[in-house]
């Protein structure tokens, strides 16, 4: 890279004071701070490779090059404005990011839904689709309670698991006992393994469908009433449908 | 004239300034530039600290030092440290000393956000930091801060939050200021084309910054308000989903990675070049490998969650679209190693470090690139063999960068030249010890050891002991390099103008005076 610093530099005495403010040094508004970048201090300084000594205050109006050199300020309103457009444009970016995070939200939930990942099973009841019944093919069904950690609730289901076949609706019992003394809230959210099968689970009933009261030692019996859409594909023969329950008893009372 | 003096300090206006409050009010890009690299090696130093705290505990099976709830806090706040506090700062010091410099500006375009956006940076590890000392500890879920985990921590959730707040904010403003600098500052005749590399890198990395470190922003905005203000953005019992705070943390988290490592990337192509003696090979082709790793560093995210699960299509894109990113960064390596071949090739101690970086670094990737493999991922993934790959790129790659280019601009910086004979002590020290920490943990995740527990099976504890070993030497040699830096700054053999025999032809920063002036470029060069 060849780099030449053109012209020769003044000597003190050449920067007379009537040239404050001629074409080439762009003129300095109240505020500018580009004195910070032509602030030569009286000592010696040296620019570029070459020497300069004794610059005064006045030097820095001066056009050290004469009217051909080039002279950038950082901060002159002409690039200030430059600046400034760039600036809010990328900082329009930036804020526009951390509004894409926030739409990334539902975003990722239509997705979920469309795609049926995640296992995330309809959270609606479906009528009967009339689906024929395919005697041919037998799928095992298994179903998983849980609770969430803060929740003392016994839930369980009738059966660990049942054989089923796809178009035929079923019912299934879920129990679960409230074992404090106080009453509680609680949401189920069902989710269905592998993923891909959730979207041929439908459910005509469901407790978790809505939250669920308790009421303090009960014990609750919820059916569950679902049928598998008998398109679902050839190389799924067993699934988890899966319930966990949160208390949600406060975030209720708020 | 008088009007805009008097709205200054005297010592504003005419050099470096007096005290502590020149470095509190500086404006300048090379005093900005020294904040920055002095916060980055103090941290360097603090985050070093926790990794021996890490190791000393592992050094054999049991529990020996720590509880494990301290051991959780080490290794999180150990990354955040690092990535934040260190490797972050560090390049953004780097850009601030060197960009100017290299493109013939006499200053960043907007000094005063640059004051603020360093001074943002010691009150947010300040506030990291106090987290040590509250009900509960330190954050401890990880620096991926995944929830519920995260949420179930103790008071420190607020203030870690508003910490990556506060750094996230100060690297959004110090990449607006690299790129607006950049576009609107460069001498007459430097073209886009001509730029240094290292400037080149800094602009892309500044793009990826201004894209993801808002979605990281809203992230751990929605973490603060599902505590605290009753939302369910990832709480399944309110119809959320702690796998979307996955998704939002890697779209943000692996393009991170890349800021990490594409500066040094643009310093590698520095060095090399300069002890080659001969211009980097394939410069055109370096840029557009540097454009292409930042596009795909957006669509590979989901592969921090192959063990999830996602359908086979999903896999299938993630594992392709990942290995893509191999294809640009061989550009990279090959190009480096083009731009060696048959140069006139010296091995100063920047050089060692340039070198090391290529082959390690590619080392690094290699791993990466196993990983990358869906159905093998589901082996390695949260085993030390991940810990094996991201340190190999993160510290053999961009802390050997930043290394290397604190030696290659020392001079430049100091006027001095450093102790070549610590240098290169401090290079082989850290080189061999670095590969004893890390190249075991491979060993140590094939073999199914988990990463982020205190204590594990009695089979692992050689590997972890020789890894121990490595920690501690690694540890310990960087003092050199702080003794080296000292050494360096208050005095030694003189330096050159071009420092390096023949770098004048290799960047405009060679042809300023070493030291380089308190202004410089205050008339621009003109590059032909």
């Amino acid at each position: 890279m060849d780099v030449a610093i053109s012209g020769t530099l003044p000597h003190l005495d050449d920067c007379a004071r009537d040239q404050i403010g001629n074409e080439v040094v762009p003129v300095l508004e109240d505020g500018d701070y580009a004195l910070d970048y032509y602030g030569y201090s009286k000592k010696e300084r040296t620019v570029g490779n070459r020497h300069r000594s004794h610059c005064s205050d006045a030097l820095y109006r001066c056009d050290p090059q004469g009217n051909d050199g080039i002279i950038r300020t950082v901060n002159n309103s002409e690039s200030r404005k430059v600046n400034k457009r760039l600036v809010w444009s990328i900082v329009f970016v930036a804020v526009g990011m951390f509004g894409f995070g926030f739409a990334l939200v539902p975003l990722y939930n239509v997705f979920c839904e469309v795609t049926g990942l995640n296992g995330k099973v309809k959270t609606e009841a479906v009528a009967d689709a009339g689906y024929v019944v395919d005697q041919s093919r037998e799928l095992t069904i298994e179903f998983i309670t849980s609770v969430n950690e803060s929740m003392p609730l016994a839930f369980r289901a009738e059966k660990s698991k049942m054989k089923i076949h796809p178009g035929q609706y079923y019912t299934v019992k879920f129990y679960a006992e409230n074992t404090t003394d106080r009453k509680m809230i609680g949401r189920a959210i069902p989710s269905v393994a592998p993923g891909v099968a959730s979207e041929y689970l439908s459910k005509a009933e469901c407790f978790c469908f809505s939250e669920q009261e308790f009421e303090p030692h009960k014990l609750r019996e919820m059916p569950v009433r679902f049928v598998i859409d008998p398109s679902i594909p050839e190389n799924v023969k067993d699934l988890t449908l899966s319930y966990t329950f949160f208390d949600i008893t406060d975030k209720n009372r708020n | 004239m008088s009007s805009v003096v008097a709205t200054h300090d005297e010592h504003h206006d005419h050099g470096p300034g007096k005290g502590i409050l020149r470095w509190v009010f500086t404006t300048n890009h090379k005093d900005i530039g020294t904040l920055y690299m002095g916060t980055a090696l103090v941290m360097f130093l603090v985050g070093g600290v926790m990794a021996l705290i890490i190791r000393a505990e592992l050094f054999s099976p049991g529990m020996q030092f720590v509880d494990p709830m301290f051991f959780n806090q080490m290794t999180t706040l150990h990354a955040l440290v690092m990535v934040f506090g260190a490797v972050m700062p560090a390049f953004a010091g780097l850009a601030n000393w060197m960009i100017p410099m290299m493109i013939g500006a006499p200053d960043m375009a907007l000094p005063r956000l640059n004051n603020w956006s360093f001074w943002l940076l010691p009150f947010a590890l300040l506030l990291l930091a106090s987290t040590l000392f509250m009900e509960g500890g330190a954050p401890a879920a990880g620096w991926t801060l995944y929830p519920p985990l995260v949420l179930q921590g103790g008071a420190h959730l607020p203030f870690a939050i508003f910490s990556v707040h506060l750094l996230g904010i100060s690297s959004i403003m110090a990449a607006i200021n690299i790129i607006v600098t950049v576009f609107n500052m460069r001498a007459p005749g430097m073209t886009l084309m001509k730029m240094p590399l290292f400037v080149w890198t800094w602009v892309i990395t500044a793009f990826l910054l201004i894209a993801i470190m808002p979605v990281f922003a809203g992230a751990v905005t929605m973490l603060l308000t599902d505590k605290f203000f009753g939302t369910s953005f990832f709480n399944a019992a309110g119809g959320g989903d702690p796998v979307l705070y996955q998704h939002l943390f890697w779209f943000f988290g692996h393009p991170e990675v890349y800021v990490l490592i594409l500066p040094s990337f643009g310093v590698v192509s520095q060095i090399i070049p300069t002890f080659a003696r001969k211009p980097l090979f394939g410069y055109s082709s370096m840029v557009y490998a540097t454009a292409s790793i930042g596009f795909l560093s957006f669509i590979v995210w989901a592969h921090h969650q192959y063990t999830v699960g996602m359908p086979i299509e999903g896999e299938l894109y993630f594992t392709y679209a990942t290995m893509l990113i191999a294809v640009p960064t061989g550009v990279k390596v090959f190009n480096w190693i083009s731009t060696m071949w048959k140069g006139a090739m010296t091995f100063e101690t920047p050089m060692l470090w340039a070198i090391a970086f290529v082959a390690l670094f590619t080392m690094g990737g290699f791993t990466g690139l196993m990983m990358s493999i869906s159905p093998a991922d589901l082996q390695y993934h949260d085993t030390y063999f991940i810990v094996a790959h991201f340190h190999y790129t993160l510290v053999t790659g961009a802390v050997f960068a930043i290394i290397a280019a604190t030696y290659y601009w020392l001079p430049k910086w100091t006027g001095h030249m450093y102790d070549e004979r610590l240098g290169k002590l401090h290079f082989w020290l850290t080189t061999i010890s670095v590969n004893l920490t890390f190249f075991p943990q491979h060993f140590l995740g094939l073999a199914g050891m988990p990463r982020r527990i205190p204590d594990y099976a009695t089979q692992f504890a050689e590997f972890n002991a020789w890894s121990s070993v490595g920690a501690f030497v690694f540890g310990f040699s960087q003092l050199i390099f702080v003794y080296v830096i000292i050494k360096a700054v208050r005095g030694g053999e003189k330096a050159t103008d071009e420092v390096w025999e023949g770098a004048r032809e290799h960047g405009l920063e060679w042809t300023l005076p070493s030291p380089a002036p308190y202004h410089t470029w205050t008339t621009a060069p003109e590059i032909k």
